[in-house]
């Protein structure tokens, strides 16, 4: 211990002329997701060019959540930065939690950011966290697939359209389900997705009064429309799919479409990964011509917790990690197709970039998404996968159980329905709303 | 065992034994075998057994991603530390119970393992408002103390009921002869339950090793053990088999190792006085 | 026996360890209390600097009013029931074979006692992808080789599906403790009652059982304690759906999930108790074994 301090000390001293200011040691809690490994690989070149070092504490999206969220409610402090979504950040900035990113350096171009993602990320106007990568959903589908079925998929396709296509490429004895979707239980995972398609279907999660809405027939619509769909065209035991089992489903050649995240299209499109990366096509999420798409708005975003000492060098890690460089660094050494994708503007404008082939379409799917304005009638939140209040992730990881019961055939749509209302309203008035 | 018996039934029994001792290690094996492969191979149908191109890249890759040697430090740290600490609290407490017995002691024993039934999520933010209070987050002897206390009361009764089997005569003689107490626990005692105090040890560290959640729940960068090198492989995106196994198996590897060296001990002592 | 000099002595010794739990147990336990009867909701801002709005016994009543209060009691036991009733027996079965003279016994005894050193994280994963997947998953693979519909273990048998996890992580330990009982049975007794024509069965109904019946006891004991608080099988798996969701978890959503600390704490003293109840019906069945 002793002499590795000391080492460290010599290290920092050696860097303090090299360096422009005094070098730190900052500790960074991130999620296991690809792009935030390969942000991991590069931290030498930060190091080179700020004389910080970093120590990376690497978790699974759950337990993640669970460990920041402990560490910011009771002042912890083990963490400089953390990466948050765009669920957590702006109820944190309004609990005065995180620094304001409002003075970052002109370099760094803060207006550059999309405004969808500036928009989730910011409390009252003021910017909380900085998006690493931003993501909308959309359709991803096999055009061999498609093709072999006789259908051509529209640009900006309808449910009704899906279940067609879907129940067409549907062949059970070459283990291809027509289409994947998520049904695992959670609030980020299937309570996001069937919230969505919710969302197209005209439903809502409260109305003006934050009374829960899953007594109403637009929610009992689009969940038996998803429970039909996928019993019919999706895969076996889809109740336990989430992003990451229908990735390798699709990667292995086993669903015709699949409506996830758009950050999925560099995976799928990977030959190294994917055994159909050469057959993908791209679509907007689907609707039902109510003027909603099923689309959602997320962006998985670097935060500065408020008290700690390590404010300046943190900054410095955001500034570079969400730069325009940092973007040409890994476009450089990997391809423009593995750059972060959804967070600049400028990376949608560059020509390079607009070769790859999902970029015109996740540009127009995280155009399309609206949390200011998520559904078909009017409501009290803003969020549109989630109800940005602190106590949506424990209700809907709740609901979302009770719908993937359903799913299961453990239970009937209409008990799954009535048993989330209950809970919701209970909780609600736990917490005060009612 | 006394009695004859003839080869057929001895083949038979081997057979059965095998059959069974194969089946319950095979998801082991199939790990181990697995972090082998190719991620596409991992998942290849039908099962890849031996036919396959063994690789090291797993390996690499999740060395590449995680500084392995800095968790394998902190687990051996924090599971050897709590044991040592636990061991030198309980030897002394076992051992007035086992030989000045009370009427209570039967209650304290039992009184000490109902210490384990409140469960750690129930008092998730009492420990980390204790933690932050006294600044104990992410240090390894916050965890050291918390494992230690977890685990105290396996350790108190495992070595309670060894130190009971010593017959007590012993050390009445050893106290005629002037032995002071001292010397009755370091030169008496001590030697003859050393058998009970090694697999009380053993037990420990495997328990201690193995607690995932404080160990997740209080730790950031600098005292992490396996159990938080492994949380960042659980569904990382894509296929991942082949990398989790690769993971799995530097997280058990090292345990697996211990408890396999010591597996005679183990089987001989851990008895709980479950034997008389 | 004891002097009054070895009394003192002894309680000298016996301080260390009982102040220590005594703490660990009376202070968390006692926060628990306190923000039991509290509105702590920490993401509203609720916070021990700003105080917590006395509520009375809401918590409770909240907590144990919820549709999934009795159901996380009854997931609880079935499960913490179902690893008993699958370690012992098996446990039992198991220790007789391994105490059976046989070719290579060391290495068997090896491959029996591994699953114990595998961390529950590890099982978990191993278990849910590379076994359970039901498209991926070597059962899957299996199921298919014999012309089956592979099955969607972690939905369809959910429940049954984590007692096998914990079953398999739990066999170990039940057959070591039993294995050292049944290697301290006498020998002559059995050869006897063989001599006398007593048939496997009732040798072993009317000798071996009754030895083991001790051993047994410390299984359920010791098992009990550690997995009414099993977490992160559960937590990996099925995240508590499909009637998974224990009273430890069901704590787990409202604590972390939820963020409200008031109403876990309520939810964690109902465990305490519940875990009490199970104790005293153990002591009550079982205790009398202990004592001997």
């Amino acid at each position: 211990m002793l002499s590795r301090a000391s080492l460290g000390a010599a290290t920092a001293m050696a860097l303090l002329f090299t360096g422009s200011a005094l070098a730190e040691t900052i500790t960074i809690a991130t999620v296991n997701n690809g792009d935030m490994i390969r942000m991991q690989g590069y931290t030498d070149d930060f190091t080179a060019k700020t004389g910080h070092t970093v120590e990376w504490v690497t978790l699974e999206e759950n337990v993640l959540r669970q460990r920041v969220t402990t560490d910011i409610t009771t002042k912890g402090g083990q963490f400089d930065i953390m990466t948050i979504g765009m669920y957590e950040t702006p109820i944190w900035g309004a609990n005065g939690w995180l620094i304001p990113l409002d003075d970052l350096s002109a370099e760094y171009d803060v207006d550059d950011i999309l405004p969808a993602m500036r928009g989730g990320l910011s409390h009252d106007g003021t910017l909380y966290a900085a998006p690493f990568y931003g993501e909308s959903s959309m359709v991803m589908y096999r055009t061999d697939l498609m093709a072999a079925a006789g259908l051509e998929m529209p640009d900006a396709p309808t449910w009704e359209f899906i279940a067609e296509a879907a129940r067409a490429m549907t062949d059970r004895e070459n283990d291809i389900n027509g289409v994947c979707l998520r049904g695992k239980a959670g609030w980020g995972e299937g309570g996001a997705f069937i919230t969505v398609t919710a969302n197209s279907f005209g439903a809502r999660w409260f109305d003006e009064d934050w009374n829960a809405q899953f007594d109403q027939p637009e929610w009992a619509e689009a969940l038996n429309f998803f429970v039909g769909l996928m019993a019919d065209a999706g895969p076996p035991g889809y109740s336990t799919n989430g992003f990451n089992e229908n990735l390798s489903l699709f990667q292995q050649g086993k669903c015709g479409m699949w409506i996830d995240a758009t950050v999925a299209a560099s995976f799928v499109t990977n030959p190294n990964d994917s055994t159909v990366a050469d057959k993908v096509g791209f679509a907007l999420a689907p609707d039902t011509g109510l003027g909603k798409r099923s689309n959602w708005l997320w962006a998985w975003a670097l935060a500065i917790p408020a008290g700690t000492q390590k404010e300046a060098a943190a900054k410095e890690f955001i500034e570079w990690a969400t730069s325009k460089e940092y973007i040409e660094l890994v476009a450089k050494n990997e391809g423009w197709a593995n750059v972060p994708p959804g967070a600049r503007t400028s990376l949608y404008e560059n020509p390079e970039y607009q070769k790859v082939p999902f970029a015109q379409m996740t540009l127009d799917s995280i155009n399309a998404a609206d949390p200011t304005n998520p559904t078909v009638k009017p409501v009290p939140y803003v969020g549109i996968q989630f109800v940005a209040i602190p106590e949506f992730a424990g209700i809907a990881t709740e609901v979302s159980q009770e719908f993937s019961a359903a799913y299961a055939g453990q239970q009937t749509v209409e008990e799954a329905l009535e048993k989330a209302q209950a809970l919701t309203n209970d909780a609600m008035e736990a917490a005060g709303y009612r | 065992m006394a009695r004859a018996v003839t080869t057929r039934r001895k083949v038979i029994t081997t057979a059965a034994a095998w059959a069974i001792g194969l089946l319950i290690f095979f998801p082991i094996y199939w790990t181990i075998l697995t972090s082998f492969k190719t991620e596409a191979q991992a998942i290849n149908d039908p099962p890849l057994f031996f036919a396959f191109n063994w690789t090291l890249e797993n390996y690499a890759i999740v060395q590449e991603r995680s500084d392995y040697m800095r968790f394998l430090w902190n687990s051996v740290i924090l599971a050897g530390g709590s044991t040592v600490l636990g061991i030198l609290v309980a030897v002394p407490a076992a051992w007035s119970m086992a030989f000045v017995p009370s009427k209570r002691t039967k209650d304290i024993l039992l009184w000490m393992l109902s210490t384990k039934m409140l469960p750690a999520v129930g008092v998730l933010y009492p420990i980390s408002l204790l933690f932050v209070q006294f600044n104990l987050l992410d240090t390894r002897i916050g965890l050291v103390m918390v494992l230690m206390l977890i685990n105290l009361p396996i350790i108190v009764w495992m070595l309670y009921t060894y130190f009971k089997e010593i017959p007590g005569e012993i050390l009445e003689a050893a106290r005629m002869d002037g032995a002071t107490l001292k010397e009755e626990i370091l030169y008496i005692l001590t030697p003859m339950a050393v058998p009970g105090i090694a697999s009380t040890i053993l037990l420990n560290f495997i328990l201690a090793w193995n607690e995932a959640f404080w160990t997740l729940n209080l730790t950031a960068a600098q005292s992490a053990p396996l159990t938080a090198f492994i949380a960042s492989y659980s569904s990382p995106e894509g296929l991942f088999f082949a990398k989790l196994s690769a993971a799995s198996t530097m997280a058990i590897a090292p345990i697996l190792i211990l408890g396999w060296f010591s597996q005679k001990q183990l089987v001989r002592g851990l008895t709980f006085g479950a034997v008389k | 026996m004891a002097t009054q000099h070895s009394r003192s002595a002894a309680r000298l010794m016996m301080a260390p360890a009982v102040v220590l739990l005594l703490g660990w147990m009376l202070v968390p336990l006692t926060m628990t209390l306190f923000f039991s009867f509290k509105k702590y909701l920490p993401l509203r801002g609720d916070s021990l600097e700003r105080g917590l709005d006395w509520v009375g016994f809401a918590n409770y009543v909240r907590f144990i009013g919820s549709s999934s209060f009795w159901p996380s009691v009854q997931a609880t036991l079935i499960i913490v029931g179902g690893v008993l009733v699958i370690t012992v027996v098996l446990g039992v079965l198991l220790a007789i074979l391994l105490d059976q003279p046989f070719w290579g016994q060391g290495i068997v005894r090896i491959l029996v006692i591994a699953p114990f050193f595998v961390m529950p994280t590890v099982s978990a994963l191993v278990w849910k992808n590379m076994f359970m997947d039901p498209v991926n998953g070597i059962l899957a693979h299996l199921w298919r080789f014999f012309g089956a519909e592979p099955v969607s273990w972690l939905s369809d048998a959910s429940v049954q599906s984590i007692i096998m996890i914990v079953s398999w992580q739990w066999l170990p330990f039940a057959t070591l403790i039993l294995l050292t009982a049944v290697q301290s049975l006498d020998s002559e007794q059995l050869e006897a009652a063989e001599m006398d024509g007593a048939s496997p069965l009732m040798r072993f109904w009317h000798i071996i059982l009754p030895h083991l019946s001790r051993a047994i006891t410390i299984v359920i004991l010791i098992q009990t304690i550690f997995l009414l608080s099993i977490f992160a099988e559960i937590f990996v798996t099925t995240g508590g759906s499909f009637g998974t969701r224990t009273l430890t978890y069901l704590i787990f959503q409202r604590v972390v999930d939820s963020q409200n600390i008031g109403l876990g704490s309520a939810g964690g003293v109902y465990a305490i108790i519940l875990a009490n109840i199970v104790a005293i019906f153990l002591m009550r069945i079982v205790g009398k074994n202990l004592d001997r």
